[in-house]
């Protein structure tokens, strides 16, 4: 290591020892402007609104939701790719908001990520070799052109491409190749957590479970924390130690990957879990399904009190629309932000229909896109 | 009878300066009436393009469609423009994938919904309306009403998707092509479509041929089962004997690498090796051997048939025995 960690400035609240990162509060919201001249703020889209979470040294958290609950902004906002709008990260004991210039572009070699869509993530006039060395130059990894080359060929084979590729193009690999050029770039830095943003939805199914095993294998290699957002939360609760399920911009439901197949407590956690189609005839033609009714309500207007309310089909006259639910352990190590979760898991309350509130593009807000929820994440997620 | 038959379907895509593209390579398969066939595979395997052949909606210009297509006893590749107009729509309906680039953005919802039941079924304004209202209403739009005059941009995700399926299902068709029709929906909403889907096809004698790369989604839904690699069926099999007893090695491969919500998470994925650059070509071989973790030395000599093993369909010299199967673990 190179990069001494002298950037650990405020060490305020000790965190235990194994937390590499903390989420406290965490919001992103995103202003949506209307007008040419006096550029007013008319409303905010809450993409992240709220969102405490903890990862442990050598853990891998995953973070699953549908298309526009706010995964990926959250994502980037720990990383302040995008800047938070309210609460803090606070990355091996620093806090990440109080960073400016050096410091963060030096704490950020040890927290890399992973995009979703390889071939638009690597510059295709870079060859490999420039992609693999340039992030290493710019952390001062660079220092001795056959330490470096070693360094190259150890990356390589440790994402199993061959010596050969150093010189190639992104064009010249496959879906899959290019995954793991993305790969070896970002343990390239040595880092100690690493992001993945949906690393495998963009690759065939044959070819995703290699990603995935190479994930696995890297972790145990290397010592890695990952914190992997997926959609697909058969691929999350392969790889993850812990998952959080996310719905609107907060956190609906957290414990360990098994527990959470085995006893999904919230509505929503239920909902998806019966929703994931299992290659398994047998499974398929017995199981219930839980069928959500509509669709995501747009997050610049979220429901009021819980905000899955709308589509809840548990949901109670009162509390669920006027009281937003707080995160709360209702068995160790597993939080849940349901006011009813209890009740719900003991049977005390009985599912029942619910009607299709339609999502009128006027909730969207004004200016904030066409489409409704579906075109809001699109434009920001570019 | 076979209501579809599809008879040494191939489709050879002629390109500049290189050799022709082999897309779908003598695929061969019936749906009944009141059946629902899938065809799995990856991209690239000639799934999409099977379908846009059937309908007849490969591009005139530099494709070579060859093989026979017959619905209900009429050839359909020999079809004139005007004849096939006639058919598509009224006996043949597709779902495409992506609603939001298959419908059109700028004519409101009502009218291209309205379109096919004044094209086919010669329903005046009125009535037409009255029809298309009925059939939001079926598909689960609410207040179809208003919907109707809205454009394809102000609905969301999965009401296009609801949209696309009635404007195919407008005029009863009896043959229902479904082209990847969850892909680009969320979980939550791709439950709804399928369920609806299932709903439709239920009760009524139209026969849905389903095509995915999602094998969860055939599990659940379809009767019989192709499985597609490089242009070819490598394997047939009903439902519940393909994923029971999966016996081609890449059918096989394919169930091992999926990550199951309903598996032990300690199981470790068991991809299959290289990816679809590696394979050679049919003339010279089985497509599949380079990636195979079976091949034998014959495989890469003499392209295998597809022949009847017990009571499936199986194109492969060493098949996976049934006994060494794991799919059923967990």
């Amino acid at each position: 290591m190179t990069v001494s960690s002298e950037t650990t400035m405020e060490t305020d609240q000790p965190a235990s020892d194994d937390t590499l990162l903390r989420l406290e509060d965490l919001k992103v919201h995103f202003p949506i402007k209307r007008g040419i001249v006096l550029d007013r703020t008319v409303g905010y889209v809450y993409a992240v609104d709220g969102v405490d979470l903890r990862i442990a040294r050598g853990e891998t958290y995953g973070l699953v939701g549908e298309s526009g609950c706010g995964k990926t902004t959250l994502g980037r906002g720990l990383l302040r790719l995008v800047e938070p709008t309210g609460g803090r990260a606070v990355f091996d004991g620093t806090d990440l908001s109080t960073l400016h210039g050096e410091q963060l572009r030096r704490i950020r070699r040890r927290m890399q990520m992973i995009f979703q869509d390889p071939l638009s993530s690597l510059d295709p006039r870079q060859s490999v070799e420039s992609i693999l060395v340039e992030g290493m130059r710019a952390h001062g990894l660079d220092n001795d052109r056959t330490a470096t080359s070693a360094r190259l060929r150890e990356l390589l084979s440790a994402v199993g491409l061959p010596v050969t590729a150093l010189r190639k193009y992104p064009h010249e690999f496959s879906g899959g190749q290019r995954q793991r050029i993305g790969i070896a770039r970002s343990l390239a830095v040595e880092p100690d957590l690493i992001v993945a943003d949906e690393p495998v939805s963009a690759l065939d199914v044959s070819v995703q479970a290699q990603v995935i095993n190479l994930l696995e294998e890297l972790q145990t290699e290397f010592g890695l924390t990952y914190l992997v957002i997926a959609h697909d939360l058969a691929v999350v609760r392969h790889i993850s130690d812990r998952i959080g399920v996310m719905y609107l911009g907060s956190i609906v439901e957290e414990t360990d990957a098994d527990t959470l197949y085995q006893e999904p407590l919230h509505p929503y956690t239920k909902a998806l879990l019966s929703a994931i189609p299992v290659p398994d005839p047998v499974v398929e033609d017995q199981r219930e399904q839980i069928l959500l009714a509509g669709d995501l309500p747009s997050p610049s207007a979220p429901p009021s009190g819980c905000r899955f309310h709308t589509r809840c089909p548990w949901r109670q006259e009162t509390r669920c629309d006027s009281e937003r639910p707080e995160l709360r352990e209702i068995a160790p190590g597993h939080r849940v932000a349901c006011h009813w979760a209890e009740d719900i898991a003991a049977g005390k309350i009985e599912r029942h229909a619910v009607d299709v509130e339609l999502v009128k593009e006027t909730e969207a807000g004004p200016g904030a896109g066409l489409g409704g929820a579906a075109s809001v994440t699109e434009m920001l997620s570019t | 009878m076979a209501l579809l038959e599809v008879r040494d379907l191939s489709v050879v895509f002629g390109r500049k300066r290189q050799k022709p593209f082999t897309a779908v390579d003598g695929v061969s398969f019936s749906v009944a009436a009141g059946q629902t066939v899938g065809l799995v595979g990856e991209s690239g395997c000639g799934k999409s393009v099977t379908s846009l052949a059937i309908m007849g909606l490969l591009p005139k210009r530099g494709v070579r469609v060859s093989g026979s297509v017959t619905f209900d006893g009429t050839e359909l590749l020999t079809l004139s423009d005007k004849q096939l107009r006639d058919r598509r729509g009224r006996d043949l309906g597709m779902v495409f994938q992506d609603p939001l680039t298959s419908l059109n953005p700028v004519i409101p919802i009502g009218l291209q919904v309205t379109e096919v039941l004044r094209r086919h079924r010669g329903l005046d304004h009125k009535k037409a309306q009255a029809e298309a209202t009925e059939l939001l209403n079926k598909v689960g739009i609410p207040d179809p009403n208003r919907r109707l005059s809205e454009y394809p941009h102000q609905l969301s995700g999965g009401m296009r998707q609801r949209a696309l399926i009635a404007i195919a299902l407008a005029c009863q068709p009896r043959l229902l092509i479904a082209d990847e029709p969850t892909t680009a929906l969320d979980v939550t909403i791709q439950a709804q479509i399928l369920n609806l889907l299932k709903e439709l096809v239920a009760g009524t004698d139209t026969a849905l041929i389903m095509i995915t790369h999602d094998l969860g989604v055939v599990a659940g839904l379809c009767d019989e089962v192709n499985v597609l690699y490089a242009g070819r069926v490598v394997e047939r099999a009903a439902r519940h004997e393909l994923f029971a007893d999966p016996r081609h090695p890449y059918t096989h491969g394919l169930l091992g690498s999926i990550p199951r919500l309903d598996s032990a998470r300690s199981a470790k994925l068991a991809p299959i090796t290289g990816s679809v650059a590696d394979n050679i070509p049919w003339a010279d071989g089985c497509a599949f051997a380079p990636r195979c973790p079976n091949a034998l030395q014959g495989c890469v000599e003499q392209p295998p048939e597809l022949e009847t093993q017990d009571t499936r369909l199986l194109r492969c010299y060493n098949p996976v025995l049934p006994a060494t199967t794991a799919a059923k673990e967990g």
